[in-house]
């Protein structure tokens, strides 16, 4: 087993290698194929591995060693186990399928061998994340993804607006990432060891405090990762990138590298139930946050970025409540529909030439019939209408929050339920129903290439039945997860939960029908709600990137030219240059000795002979009267 | 009223000093050749002393080669001063300073 | 009692003669106060014992160098006085002070003679020259031939030198100058 485990590790290094050697030249598809066909490969033998690891088995390899001095030694080990199996598959179903569909996405475009390197390359870093036996490969893998997805964001570094979110994004996991840093130190600190199982053992050993604090600055690291409140600004700007890249990365897989990080510490958040509310209050918190920003966007993919985000503040809730097997569940199930969603994105924007925005489009759906069903059936995935995937995560999640007796999150996300059901739905309205909008704009869409379409298919199939893997899985993760079961006990209860839920979702569906499938103008800011606080605090992005400009980008600029113009320029550049100036002074003073007058460098000898006999004296009598 | 190895070493002293003055006052060649022969002299008397002193002969034979390369860097020295001087009509220092940096 | 007058008489007469060698600007008076104390210089190394030494300063120093000297001074014509530019004399009288005090400093430092063992002790019922010769041609053999060889080669140096067609340079003549001799330097038959 330990050959399939490097093939799904290193296959999509391989590819991302081969697509690399044919970057800088014009597109070759056969580097497509590779790469398709090696996360293909990779794909595989995640599968094999899954079905091995279902017969109650785990791999666990340590390949080489990383780094050994004194107490330190930390291999390059592997491990695939109930979690990380679960998650390679995921990994490499989205990528396998978002590599496909990028032939077509990217066909024309100059950059296609460097896109799918960089692509695979973060397919390797994401799975070397999630295959790491231990905290520094998961360090390794987790900067990797954020490495590739800088790259990819900046993708087209020839707008600014694409380079200056990829440093956003990048910036903001940095600082993230310095507090997930000092959770691995303080474990190293305290446990001596990196290793999942060794740290997982001891740390029930350490003082509460210390524990309280590895939970915390580890979170700091998921939030940033996994874009949660107050560093949530990346993911929205992160959609500069292309749309394969927003589907894989920014919604399927990377982004739930915070959510897999509290999964696979669960040891650790256990310990500390007070830093778990806090989770997932936070989780409850942005889930709604999030939801309410892509009430009013005009940005298709901002929309579908922001409910990203609030799916992600779902799975913090889960796994901040101790429903670790939950939170991944629904990771799984989000991976699926929305990659979908993002994929039929990336079909509408280029049948619209990249217009963005929904209030453009309108009546799309005859146009484009595939698309068209594809992205009604992963909104209704997203909304969590029985029997999609989305039911039975979401609800799960729900029935948490109640079983807990959390009601306020429970109301929280019930709400946000609601929420994303109506803006889901309201971007399907937009974009597929209603009056042929895009006419004025002289457009002629049409429908993506049919293997696109093809590719997509098993998303879509997975966004209808991953509900039903639902007992499979569960039999499968508790052998790592603690195995608490969320049923509501007293049926009535869970029957008016369920379809209380239930209705309001479709409530929300039809209200989001009623209001925009006959959508007939492109709003241009006059209309009254338009002019509301709410929709202007909501469109602004409550303000939250205005603050962060006005707080910390400005003062750090002002910051920057004082260090520029008083530090660097008056005191560092001044040194330089008086070291330098005195050099070069003491030469121009000296030069005189070098004037070719061979009496006056006779005087210098002179002057060369007494000094060194006065040394010689002076050393003498040192030597004489101090040393012995 | 004895007279010790000290009294020797000053007067060698005293001598170099006087031969280091020469060679850093005088301008003429000639004359500049006549202080290095001052200094030879002034280390051959320190040599013979301490020979004498010690009750070595060693200290005589360097002395002896101190003379041999006196008269070798005399014939040399002279040589060559002649051809500078059939060159440029002069010997003065101050005119040689081809090696100005 | 005899040795401390003449080494003081000898010592104030050595003196006097260098430092008119050094300070005069008649060539002729500084040749004569040097040959002067170059004589004055052998008879410390009679009062030491080193018979030898002394015979071998008088011959080669006031024989053979002061003879060339001579010979040079006419060829440069210095009979005339000495002009040369004085730059800063106190720099020069204070570096030779110093380089003297230091110099005297070492010499009288303890070190200096506690350290020092006979490697070649003085035999008792020989005479100098005879020791000499016998340490110069069984220690020293291999320096004294080498000395040899140098005196032989600074001979052949000296006459090459004085010779003819050492009045040009090839380093300071230009490119042309020197393609338009090439043949200039072509060994000839006889002179002219």
């Amino acid at each position: 087993m330990e050959f399939y485990l490097y093939i799904a590790l290193f296959a999509p290094l391989v590819g991302s290698l081969f697509s690399g050697l044919f970057g800088a030249s014009v597109k070759t598809s056969v580097t497509g194929y590779v790469a398709s066909g090696l996360l293909f490969t990779s794909f595989v033998s995640s599968a094999i591995l899954l079905s091995y690891v279902m017969s109650g088995h785990t791999v666990h390899v340590e390949m080489m060693t990383w780094m050994a001095t004194g107490d330190l030694y930390i291999p390059f080990g592997f491990v695939v186990d109930q979690v990380s199996v679960v998650m390679m598959m995921v990994v490499t179903i989205v990528s396998t399928i978002v590599h496909i569909y990028s032939i077509g996405y990217m066909d024309h475009d100059k950059g296609f061998n460097r896109f799918f390197s960089y692509l695979s390359a973060f397919v390797f870093s994401m799975m070397v994340l999630v295959m790491s036996d231990n905290f520094a490969g998961l360090f390794i893998g987790w900067e990797g993804v954020g490495l590739c997805s800088w790259l990819l964001i900046g993708f087209w570094y020839q707008k600014e607006s694409a380079t200056w979110a990829a440093n956003e994004a990048f910036i903001m996991n940095r600082i993230a990432d310095l507090g997930m840093l000092i959770g691995i130190f303080l474990i190293y600190w305290n446990v001596g060891s990196l290793q999942y199982d060794v740290v997982f053992a001891e740390i029930g050993n350490l003082p509460m405090v210390i524990v309280t604090w590895i939970g915390i600055f580890l979170f700091i690291g998921a939030m940033g990762k996994s874009a949660q409140f107050p560093l949530h600004t990346w993911l929205a700007d992160a959609m500069e990138g292309p749309t394969p890249v927003s589907a894989l990365i920014h919604a399927a897989t990377m982004v739930t590298a915070g959510v897999y990080l509290v999964v696979r510490a669960n040891p650790i958040y256990d310990l500390i139930p007070n830093v778990g509310l806090f989770i997932a209050s936070l989780g409850a918190f942005v889930a709604l946050f999030a939801a309410s920003m892509a009430l009013v966007n005009r940005d298709m993919k901002r929309i579908i970025a922001y409910s990203t985000l609030s799916q992600l503040g779902y799975m913090f809730v889960a796994a901040g409540l101790g429903a670790y097997w939950v939170a991944l569940f629904h990771l799984m199930a989000h991976a699926f529909f929305k990659a979908l969603l993002f994929l039929g994105a990336g079909n509408v924007m280029h049948a619209m030439h990249d217009e963005l925005d929904p209030f453009k489009m309108g009546g799309l759906g005859k146009v484009m019939k595939g698309t068209f069903i594809m992205m009604t059936l992963a909104s209704v995935a997203l909304a969590g209408i029985y029997p999609f995937a989305g039911f039975f995560s979401k609800d799960l999640i729900l029935e948490v929050g109640f079983v807990e007796h959390h009601y306020v999150i429970y109301t929280v996300l019930l709400l946000t339920a609601g929420l994303t059901a109506f803006y889901s739905f309201r971007l399907v309205a937009l974009i597929f129903h209603g009056e042929e909008r895009y006419k004025l704009f002289g457009i002629h869409p049409h429908e993506a290439y049919k293997f696109m379409l093809v590719a997509m298919s098993p998303l879509l199939l997975l966004a209808m039945i991953a509900g039903s893997f639902k007992m499979t899985y569960y039999q499968l993760v508790i052998n790592l997860l603690p195995s608490t079961q969320y049923h509501v006990h007293n049926v009535t209860t869970y029957w008016i939960m369920t379809i209380g839920t239930q209705l309001f979702v479709m409530l929300a569906i039809g209200f989001a029908y009623k209001k925009y499938s006959n959508w007939n103008t492109v709003p241009d800011g006059s209309s009254a709600m338009e002019k509301s606080f709410i929709y202007k605090l909501l469109w602004n992005q409550y303000y939250i990137p205005k603050i962060y400009e006005e707080v910390f980008a400005k003062p750090y600029l002002e910051l920057s030219k004082i260090a520029w113009k008083q530090i660097d320029l008056k005191i560092v550049d001044a040194t330089v240059d008086a070291i330098a100036n005195a050099i070069y002074k003491t030469g121009e003073n000296t030069r005189d000795i070098q004037n070719g007058n061979l009496s006056s460098m006779l005087r210098w000898m002179v002057v060369g002979l007494v000094v060194l006999m006065t040394l010689a004296v002076a050393f003498n009598v040192g030597y004489n009267v101090f040393g012995a | 009223m004895e007279v010790t190895l000290t009294h020797y070493l000053v007067l060698s002293s005293i001598l170099f000093a006087i031969g280091l003055i020469g060679v850093m006052r005088r301008k003429n060649l000639l004359m500049l050749f006549f202080a290095t022969e001052i200094l030879l002299n002034a280390t051959n008397i320190a040599f013979a002393a301490i020979s004498h002193y010690i009750g070595d002969l060693s200290g005589q034979m360097f002395a002896f080669f101190i003379i041999a390369i006196a008269a070798s860097e005399v014939a040399i020295g002279l040589g060559l001063l002649i051809v500078w001087y059939k060159r440029t009509g002069k010997i003065d220092l101050d005119q040689m300073n081809s090696m100005r940096g | 009692m005899f040795e401390a007058i003449a080494f003081y008489l000898f010592a104030a007469l050595t003196i006097v003669m260098f430092t008119i060698t050094v300070m005069t600007s008649q060539a002729l008076y500084a040749i004569t106060a040097m040959a002067a104390g170059m004589i004055f210089i052998s008879a410390f190394f009679f009062i030491l014992g080193a018979d030898f030494l002394g015979a071998i300063q008088i011959i080669v120093y006031t024989g053979a160098v002061m003879a060339l000297y001579a010979f040079g001074m006419m060829f440069f014509d210095t009979t005339r006085d000495v002009i040369e530019k004085r730059t800063n004399p106190q720099i020069v009288f204070a570096l030779g002070v110093l380089a003297a005090v230091m110099v005297v400093a070492i010499f009288v430092a303890p070190v200096v003679s506690n350290n020092i063992q006979a490697l070649y002790p003085m035999q008792e019922n020989v005479g100098n020259s005879q020791a000499v010769g016998m340490v110069l041609f069984t220690k020293y053999l291999v320096p004294f031939e080498v000395a040899a060889v140098m005196l032989l080669v600074a001979m052949i140096g000296g006459i090459i030198l004085a010779g003819k067609k050492m009045d040009k340079s090839l380093t300071l003549m230009a490119e042309e100058e020197i393609s338009t001799m090439d043949d200039g330097f072509e060994p000839q038959a006889g002179g002219h």
